[in-house]
């Protein structure tokens, strides 16, 4: 069987890019999963949904990002429950303060409606927030947080209604070139495709390996849990860069709350007790009130990361695109991600500069220093 | 249409009816993760020790599959409910 562009992987990436191609009116386009939609890191992931970023490029995206966001529940026919509580992000220090102020002007500037706010502020905000333990925060009232698994499935169907065929437990396990297609082995039998798209997520390195391409991504196990359900609290996401914490409470109730640790890289899955204690500490620190919630679950899921924590994106290699790499906030840019990754499939030059995410970027040591990245 | 069962509350927690999941089934999910990911079916506090086996059930009927084939979700830590409290408490000992 022959399609005319093959995406491997089904997250949010592959699943969205292969919307916008379809959207864009390419015909016969294939999305190989391995296991389903939002197996992998966009099932297991925080969904939060931020604009404050430190780097230009990046507060685009995620500008970009929202406005499709705003509308997408009505542009793909599944409530994917975005909520814009805004985000909250905590300051511990006058050096992160003099960060905050640099950001705030630049995501100011981009449109993006963030500022700094004092102590007191926080605190009508967030009245359950430690007022010992940090110092300032900025606020951006239109950053949110959306439900991954509704999102992933969402797009997934969008992509079927336009023609997009989505093979779930299909793994790609070799990929050959000849005559200019890309001849795919599968667990369901073999297949052509004319272009190819990496979306593998946390697998990103060994696909690329597959077509004889090196890519410098690699993966590091994040954790994550979710409390009991109770009644509204407060609908911002709160972060802080210092510990790494995030908590969010979803719309069903309960708190989804992780945190950043230190992690070799590996495909490492399994949830660990020392999390559990670890988050514990830093989450009762800055909501003391959270000693009195109960934990329903834990899980961790991927990052996959690369050099500079941030995405490559592009052509890598004749007729071979990736989009990897994404660290912490692959969710949050995936909507303005996959249309910019769906037009440069076609040809089509797209709205924002995404040349610094290059792969030759790591090889002319042209790296991207992104203050305002978590883990 | 015949004394409807779709009705029927098979996830109390997150309050999923029979006819929600079979709805889901027809639209192509055809494992027990898929449909705790879409429904939320047992992700709630009783951990799906109700619904599950009737999800199941449903599946394997539908699907014309074998229970044996049709795998409950995983199961995650911790075991059981447990407040942040507890941890604290635990880890100060
Ligand atoms: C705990 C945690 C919290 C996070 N919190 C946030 C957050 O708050 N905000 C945010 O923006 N981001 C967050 N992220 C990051 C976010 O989850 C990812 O950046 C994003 O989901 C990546 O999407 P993806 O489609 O690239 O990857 P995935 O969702 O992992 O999709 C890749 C898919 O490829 C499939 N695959 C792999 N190899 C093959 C193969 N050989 N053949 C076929 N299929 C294959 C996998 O099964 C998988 O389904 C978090 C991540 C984690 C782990």
């Amino acid at each position: 069987m022959s399609f005319d562009v093959g995406v491997i992987g089904g997250g949010v990436i592959g699943c969205a890019i292969a919307y916008n191609l379809a959207k864009f009116g390419q015909k016969n386009v294939v999305v190989f999963e391995r296991q389903y939609p939002g197996a992998g890191s966009t099932g297991r992931c925080g969904a939060g949904v931020r604009q404050q970023w430190g780097l230009e490029m990046n507060c685009r995206l995620a500008r970009g990002s929202v406005k499709i966001f705003e509308q997408l529940s009505s542009e793909l026919g599944v409530d994917i429950e975005f909520r814009q509580g805004g985000y909250l992000v905590l300051a511990h220090t006058e050096k992160q303060i003099e960060q905050f102020e640099k950001n705030v002007s630049l995501q100011n500037s981009l449109g993006i409606p963030s500022r700094i706010i004092t102590v007191e502020e926080a605190l009508e905000i967030v009245p359950y927030l430690n007022p010992e333990s940090f110092i300032a925060a900025t606020f951006c009232p239109t950053d949110g947080h959306a439900n991954p698994l509704l999102t992933n499935y969402a797009y997934a169907k969008a992509a079927e209604r336009l023609g997009v065929k989505v093979m779930k437990f299909t793994e790609v396990s070799g990929v050959e070139r000849s005559n200019g297609v890309f001849k795919l082995t599968t667990s369901r039998g073999n297949f052509e495709v004319g272009c190819l798209v990496n979306a593998a997520g946390g697998y990103s390195k060994p696909v690329a390996a597959m077509v004889g391409v090196d890519i410098p991504t690699y993966s590091e196990r994040h954790q994550i849990l979710v409390t009991a359900p109770v009644p509204r609290m407060f609908d911002c996401m709160v972060i802080s860069f210092t510990s790494g914490i995030y908590a969010q409470q979803v719309p069903q109730g309960s708190f989804v709350l992780g945190i950043a640790e230190n992690e070799e890289p590996s495909y490492n899955t399994n949830s660990s007790w020392q999390f559990l204690e670890h988050i514990t500490y830093e989450v009762t620190s800055i909501l003391p009130v959270f000693g009195e919630l109960s934990i329903v679950r834990q899980w961790a899921g991927l990052y996959n990361k690369t050099p500079d924590s941030q995405p490559i994106l592009g052509e890598v290699s004749p007729g071979f695109f990736v989009a990897v790499g994404f660290s912490g906030h692959g969710f949050m840019i995936a909507p303005k991600t996959a249309e910019i990754m769906a037009k440069l499939i076609l040809g089509i030059k797209p709205d924002i500069d995404i040349s610094y995410l290059s792969l030759d970027r790591f090889e002319k040591g042209e790296l991207i220093v992104e203050p305002s990245v978590v883990g | 249409m015949k004394g409807s069962d779709n009705d029927i509350i098979v996830c109390r927690c997150e309050d999923i009816t029979l006819g929600e999941i079979r709805e889901k089934i027809r639209e192509g999910l055809t494992t027990t993760e898929e449909l705790k990911r879409v429904l939320r079916v047992g992700m709630g506090p009783c951990r799906g020790k109700s619904c599950v086996p009737i999800i199941r059930r449903e599946l394997s009927r539908m699907l014309s599959l074998p229970m044996a084939d049709v795998l409950p979700p995983k199961d995650r830590p911790p075991v059981v409910m447990v407040k942040f409290k507890s941890i604290l408490e635990g880890s100060e000992e």
